[in-house]
């Protein structure tokens, strides 16, 4: 055997997979370096050039600028990397309400496209389709300039019923004022909350034990809704609101939202809406006919057929689509350096970085948050995935 | 009993007064079940619920529509020379839709600054590109191969040499920052796909490779990229690239924004592609070892193929999400259609209160055009692959 295998011609290095698998990664690697190598060394040249600074020293150093929008302490004396987080929490907060209403409303087209109704199923598709083709930074230069900016000035305010006003500087909402007494009601609201969840536990329980059911969604409204509002009857109404009002040039009092607000929530709302609604049609239209026939065959009418039958299996094809649009509304919600909405790439990585000039430093920080929310909400998406993958028997 | 007997069989005697021959015609249905009516009983009418959804879509469509039309047609203005014309005035009480804007900017929206005796070439340009696209997208067009070829090689140096000029064969210099409109939107997508096609291949490949640092660089970068918003890949191509290179280099800035917009198209590209390469069995790859092919040869000849036939509706999709991420391009200060458009809408000579809208309304026709007829075609091409599954 020895004497065979020494007597075979010895095939060339090169042919071993092995050795050529080894070459191939090794000269990636190389290139890789090479580029990266590179890259730094030309960086700090450059930069040294244009003396730069590097480092993220600038974080402590006084921003100097203002910001239209602040839900937290801001002033033009407050750091850099203060403005970091007013411009993170802005961005947080149009991609937070933006999801919500696109859910709705996505969800709203998506069983309306499904409609037996032909009229509304029509209509729902001709937005789908209209919508869906139109790219969404037009539509924000659309609502931003040709809508909210074309609306009357201070004097011509439009008057919303209950005190508010609409204008092209912005929306204009009477702000609820809180006394002292209030905290009763938010306490109530919270003990309301936590029974509501209560209820539901033991009702869902006693539903399996005995199959009688109880009235969750009643109850729970009660709780939620309606006690708070006895307790804030019974403290005599600790609220009163601050109306805006018109001055000369400007609006004073109430509670302002700019129309870069609106225009951006607006118009990721509706671009999103329009996919989210193909994914709860593609969702719904994969529960298969016989789930619904057999429904009706056991005699439930045709909306517990949809809450309890085909939307608690078409969920299970939803949500990882749903997940990936809430994403894109996410860094949709980018486009707000087009319209001037103050978010955390028109702050950080526009003012910041135009007055700091250190481009790596910003961009870094900037792709970190974003990719630190896509990295998170895929792990929770797997997460999910495997509790919810079909256990088959 | 007998009686009765007798009188049938006197009737039979006489032979039967009438025998039917032909079968009754159905009675017609009633006229609530048939028909238009009866449609709109089905469809519209057949239940309360479905009569209110009736009446909101139809309240829907006349708060919608007729403003619509009275905007954009009956109170347009077709022709005139300036803003006056699109001014409201006693004559005209209310303005519509400033087509005369449209129809005076036209070039400008096509072209942007391109040098008007040069704008031959631009049409050229458009020529070449459209004839690859539709030999790419023909499915049964004769020679694909050379399609190909002529689509990812020839036809984009040929476009070079055409817009940007090669003073040699007599085409001035045109620089890139004098291209606009149309043609940057245009050029911006087509670079998009002929470069994000064979990097997403090679990175769809690279992620199901057995080499294992092929594989990590692979999937960090997909997964980076398709992580961070295009926005700041673009800031990133257009602040952090000249960091990058030496000095001298310097590029310009149209290309940054290509690298960026090429960059980010390949990570999605490769994930359609890697969907595709998951989808074919593993039978074939068996199969083309077994007849002795080495990895390449496979790829080439056995398992692309079928995977990209099956890829191409997403292909198509993901194509018409790059022509509207185009438009981010204006952001970081690149002339593209939308940009054009913006600036028109100042335009001292057209300023009115609607010049804008008209200007939106123009934009969102052109872009709907273009997204619709690719869509359609992906979904032409899925009937036809469905239909080939069938047989």
């Amino acid at each position: 055997m020895a004497a065979v295998e020494q007597t075979r011609p010895k095939a060339p290095l090169i042919y071993n997979p092995k050795v050529r698998s080894i070459a191939y990664q090794a000269v990636l690697c190389a290139v890789i370096v090479f580029l990266v190598w590179s890259a730094i060394y030309n960086a700090a040249e450059n930069l040294a050039r244009a003396k730069i600074a590097s480092g993220f020293g600038f974080w402590e150093n006084t921003a100097g600028f203002d910001i239209s929008q602040t839900l937290i302490e801001y002033q033009a004396t407050s750091t850099y990397g203060r403005a970091f987080w007013v411009g993170l929490i802005n961005t947080l907060l149009v991609a937070g309400l933006g999801i919500v209403f696109a859910t709705i409303l996505g969800f709203v087209i998506g069983i309306a496209r499904l409609s037996t109704n032909w009229l509304l199923a029509r209509l729902a598709g001709f937005y789908v389709e209209t919508i869906r083709n139109i790219p969404l930074l037009l539509q924000l230069l659309f609502w931003y300039n040709a809508v909210l900016k074309a609306l009357p000035g201070t004097r011509e305010s439009l008057a919303i019923p209950g005190g508010g006003f609409l204008n092209n500087r912005g929306l204009f909402l009477p702000q609820p004022v809180f006394e002292p007494a209030a905290r009763f009601a938010l306490i109530a609201l919270v003990v309301g909350i936590v029974a509501a969840i209560g209820y539901r536990a033991w009702a869902r329980r006693r539903q399996m034990q005995t199959g009688q059911q109880a009235p969750v969604l009643w109850v729970s409204l009660g709780l939620v809704i309606a006690l708070p509002l006895a307790v804030l009857a019974l403290s005599g109404f600790p609220i009163s609101f601050s109306y805006p009002e018109a001055g000369r040039f400007n609006m004073r009092g109430g509670f302002e939202v700019l129309p870069e607000f609106m225009a951006l929530l607006f118009g990721l709302v509706i671009y999103t809406a329009a996919f989210i609604a193909e994914v709860v049609r593609a969702g719904i239209r994969s529960v298969s006919k016989g789930q619904t026939e057999a429904a009706y065959s056991l005699g439930l009418r045709p909306g517990p057929t949809l809450r309890l039958v085909v939307i608690p299996q078409a969920m299970r094809v939803i949500i990882p689509p749903l997940t990936s649009q809430y994403l894109n509304l996410t860094k949709n919600s980018t486009l707000a350096v087009a319209i001037g909405y103050p978010d955390l790439v028109q702050i950080f990585a526009g003012t910041v970085l135009n007055q700091t000039g250190q481009a790596v430093e910003v961009i870094v920080i900037t792709m970190a948050v974003y990719l630190t929310i896509s990295l998170v909400t895929s792990a929770l998406m797997n997460l999910y995935n495997r509790r919810m993958a079909l256990v088959e028997r | 009993m007998s009686d009765i007997a007798t009188t049938t069989d006197a009737k039979l005697m006489a032979g039967p007064a009438f025998v039917r021959t032909k079968p009754v015609a159905p009675l017609p249905p009633p006229l609530t079940e048939a028909g238009a009516i009866g449609w709109m009983r089905k469809n519209l009418f057949s239940s309360p619920l479905n009569i209110a959804l009736t009446i909101l879509s139809i309240l829907l469509i006349v708060w919608i529509v007729p403003p619509l039309a009275k905007f954009l047609v009956i109170d347009a203005v077709w022709s005139g020379a300036g803003r006056a014309d699109c001014l409201a005035s006693p004559t005209h009480p209310e303005m519509g839709a400033c087509w005369a804007y449209v129809i005076d900017k036209i070039s400008f929206f096509t072209y942007g600054f391109y040098p008007i005796d040069g704008r031959w070439r631009v049409d050229v340009f458009f020529v070449l590109l459209a004839l690859g696209v539709v030999w790419m997208a023909w499915l049964d067009a004769p020679r694909r191969d050379l399609g190909v070829a002529y689509f990812f090689v020839i036809m984009p140096i040929a476009s070079l040499i055409l817009l940007l000029g090669w003073p040699l064969i007599g085409l001035s210099k045109v620089p890139t920052t004098s291209w606009g409109g149309v043609l940057v939107t245009v050029v911006v997508s087509a670079v998009g796909i002929v470069f994000s096609l064979p990097i997403g291949i090679a990175l769809a490949l690279g992620r199901r490779s057995h080499m294992p640092a092929v594989r990590l660089f692979s999937v960090i970068f997909i997964e980076f990229v398709r992580g961070v918003p295009l926005i700041t890949v673009l800031f990133m191509a257009s602040v952090m690239l000249p960091l990058f290179v030496p000095d001298t280099w310097s590029p310009d800035k149209l290309l940054r924004a290509l690298v960026g917009v090429s960059l980010f198209a390949s990570a999605y590209m490769a994930e359609v592609v890697r969907a595709g390469l998951a989808a074919i069995p593993k039978g074939q790859y068996e199969a083309a070892m077994a007849v002795g092919f080495g990895y390449w040869k496979m790829m080439r000849l056995i398992i692309l193929p079928q995977a990209l036939k099956i890829t191409i509706p997403n292909i198509v999709n993901t194509t018409i999400g790059l022509f509207k991420d185009t438009t981010l391009v204006f952001i970081v200060g690149i002339f593209d259609f939308l940009m054009t458009v913006e600036a028109g809408r100042s335009d001292p000579n057209w300023i009115t209160p609607v010049t804008g809208p008209t200007g939106y309304v123009f934009a969102a026709i052109f872009y709907l055009i273009f997204c619709y007829g690719m869509s359609r075609y992906a979904r032409f091409v899925e009937a036809r692959l469905a239909a080939g599954d069938r047989h």
